[in-house]
């Protein structure tokens, strides 16, 4: 193809995404150096009888100039990088100089924003992303060994979980876990702990969430595994057989080794989907005790006064973490499109 | 595996099946048991003492005279008007798939038949784009979307969703048309046809399989989104999803929660029929990355 015929082609899909992506990103970062313009005060000395005093008013008309001049607000460089509700540099360095024990460090460091969020997101993708490809694994193989029929019933049926809209998702669970729904109250029967909720300790709200989280993607793992084991050699198999491996070892040496490059797979789509794990928080009103990056984002920007600045800078600070994610998928691109290098 | 099967233990086999039936009631048993909670009063949904009421329905019957009411529904379709949320939706959806569709195949199309080195660094910026979670543009659309009046506005958020659904649909896309055969379009061109000829007349007649799929995808996230459609849409154009999540502050103090419980099972319903009959089209297009690596 041309580069004419290509640059007509795909006009329209790039304009889309300068305009609604890119021109945005640039505008989060640059937002992310500025913040909001003080109010400009007019200082004034008023001398009465009993003496002089200041007074100071604000100057509506100035400060509308200001914001008129500069729309961006006032560069401030680092600085909300480096406050409290984001990286927070100074009190880290406190909490590191008056630690007692470096799990009381990384307590206190709960007490700050940034950090008890990135602590929820790294943790919901280190535990979900795993337990996903095994669940997945674990389905596609029983589903493989079912009847025609019920294998079709089972995929409609386990679709359902990823479809459905993750908040309306969240929302149903949120409800059968409630003290009064049946498994919340199911729980309390099994324990025999009439005021056991799922919703008023952090760690269980971590387990419900992360329980969430792999009901919600097990089902995607499960669909592209299913398609692979469709294409698994069957001589291979057969040989594995004669050669005396049980059926756990035809499974670990033959199947798993197939499925591997889908294993890569779901690893990187899940890695990238719970990486900006937020609607379930929502849904599950479970913000007390977990939030995540995008959570903060979102809390940000839903203030009655929106902060864009403090918003954005956690923005920049996500996406960073998404680059770094997929840093090793970048590399390896590159080195197969680069091999001389 | 069909000789395997028949050597297959008992033990094993009973394994089997207990896996996927526990599977299987993971999977479906909260969506049918909200559905037929929702015909019900709260005190049935929410039946501390005895769970057999949330399925036989005594309060309701109570109250109704019936094991089943529509209260819920009526309270948010008609009091609530989710109505509206339905029908804003449908419009959202409706266009920012036929926009990204139009847009993504001409696209799609122009990356798989471009062997140049561009084309490669394109599709890199469209995963990375894929990767960035859709919130964290927000504040970057809403500064200029206020400065030209055009925050709240349906056209505004199917464009932003438009944009943010494109790096996946052209993936996607982009895949399908490598699995048509260059040859076909050679050929046309060969005979006298531009490009864009080839485009309409050859390959248009044949791409509706993987245009199907895309545009079963780009509704999903469409009808789907929550970080975008809830900042950028003013509270009477809101779609179903932001209603649901504004329904969860005003219903929990107002002690109407079943208004909630019914609008989630009516924004359900149409991704149930979606499932029921796009299934083989859904499984295809989660697999077609995968399989190429």
């Amino acid at each position: 193809m041309k580069h004419k015929t290509f640059f007509w082609f795909f006009l329209p899909t790039a304009l889309a995404m300068l305009l609604f992506i890119a021109l945005p990103l640039t505008s989060v970062v640059s937002q992310s150096f500025h913040a909001p313009h003080e109010e400009v005060l007019l200082v004034s000395e008023i001398c009465d009888p009993f003496g002089c005093a200041t007074e100071s008013t604000i100057d509506h008309q100035a400060t509308e100039q200001l914001k008129k001049d500069k729309p961006l607000g006032q560069w401030v460089g680092f600085e909300i990088y480096a406050d409290r509700n984001h990286l927070a540099f100074k009190e880290v360095a406190e909490f590191w100089e008056n630690r007692t024990s470096f799990t009381g460090f990384i307590s206190s460091l709960n007490n700050l924003q940034f950090y008890r969020a990135m602590g929820f997101t790294l943790t919901y993708v280190i535990v979900v992303t795993p337990l996903v490809i095994l669940f997945g694994l674990i389905i596609a193989l029983a589903v493989n060994s079912l009847h025609r029929h019920l294998k079709g019933l089972m995929v409609f049926f386990s679709l359902l979980p990823m479809i459905v809209t993750p908040l309306v998702g969240s929302l149903i669970l949120f409800w059968m876990i409630d003290a009064r729904g049946i498994v919340g109250s199911g729980l309390q029967e099994i324990f025999s702990d009439p005021n056991l909720s799922l919703k008023a300790s952090t760690g269980l709200t971590w387990v419900t969430l992360i329980v969430y989280g792999v009901w919600h993607s097990a089902p995607f793992a499960f669909i592209v595994f299913y398609a692979g084991l469709q294409t698994v050699p069957k001589e291979t198999l057969e040989s594995a057989m004669i050669d005396g491996a049980s059926r756990f070892q035809q499974v670990m040496h033959v199947v798993v080794p197939h499925l591997s490059p889908l294993v890569a797979f779901v690893a990187l789509i899940q890695l990238m989907d719970n990486f900006r794990v937020f609607e379930p928080i929502v849904g599950f009103s479970a913000e007390a005790h977990a939030t995540s990056l995008s959570w903060i984002i979102w809390n940000d920007i839903g203030q009655e006064i929106r902060l864009f600045s403090s918003a954005a800078t956690t923005s920049v600070l996500t996406i960073i973490g998404v680059v770094i994610l997929l840093l090793p998928v970048l590399i390896r691109t590159w080195r197969e499109f680069n091999p001389e290098k | 595996m069909t000789s395997n099967q028949i050597k297959r233990p008992l033990g094993l086999q009973l394994l089997i099946y207990g896996f996927v039936l526990l599977w299987l009631i993971v999977a479906a048993f909260p969506f049918f048991w909200t559905m037929w909670g929702s015909f019900k009063v709260e005190l049935d949904f929410f039946s501390k003492g005895d769970w057999t009421h949330a399925i036989s329905g005594v309060r309701t019957q109570a109250v109704y005279g019936e094991s089943f009411t529509g209260a819920g529904y009526e309270g948010a379709w008609i009091q609530e008007e989710f109505w509206r949320a339905f029908s804003n939706t449908a419009i959202v959806c409706f266009f920012t798939v036929l926009t990204s569709l139009t847009i993504a195949t001409l696209g799609g199309y122009a990356l798989s038949r471009s062997g140049f080195r561009y084309s490669f660094w394109l599709l890199i910026i469209a995963l990375v784009f894929r990767a960035l979670p859709p919130i964290t543009l927000v504040s970057g659309y809403l500064p200029p979307f206020y400065a030209w009046n055009v925050w709240g506005l349906l056209p505004t958020t199917i464009i932003v969703l438009v944009a943010i659904n494109q790096p996946f649909t052209l993936w996607m896309l982009h895949s399908f048309f490598q699995t048509i055969p260059k040859e076909l379009d050679e050929s046309a061109k060969v005979d006298g046809c531009t490009q864009f000829q080839a485009f309409r007349h050859v390959i248009i007649p044949v791409m509706w399989p993987g245009v199907i799929t895309a545009g079963l995808f780009s509704f999903l996230l469409a009808y789907n989104d929550f970080a975008v459609t809830a900042v950028l849409l003013s509270q009477e154009n809101q779609t179903m999803v932001p209603k649901i999540a504004s329904f969860m502050g005003t219903t929990q103090t107002e002690g109407n929660v079943m208004f909630a419980v019914a609008a989630v099972v009516s924004s359900i319903i149409p991704l149930f029929l979606l499932v029921l009959f796009f299934q083989r089209q859904l499984v295809s297009g989660l697999t077609a990355g995968a399989v190429k690596g």
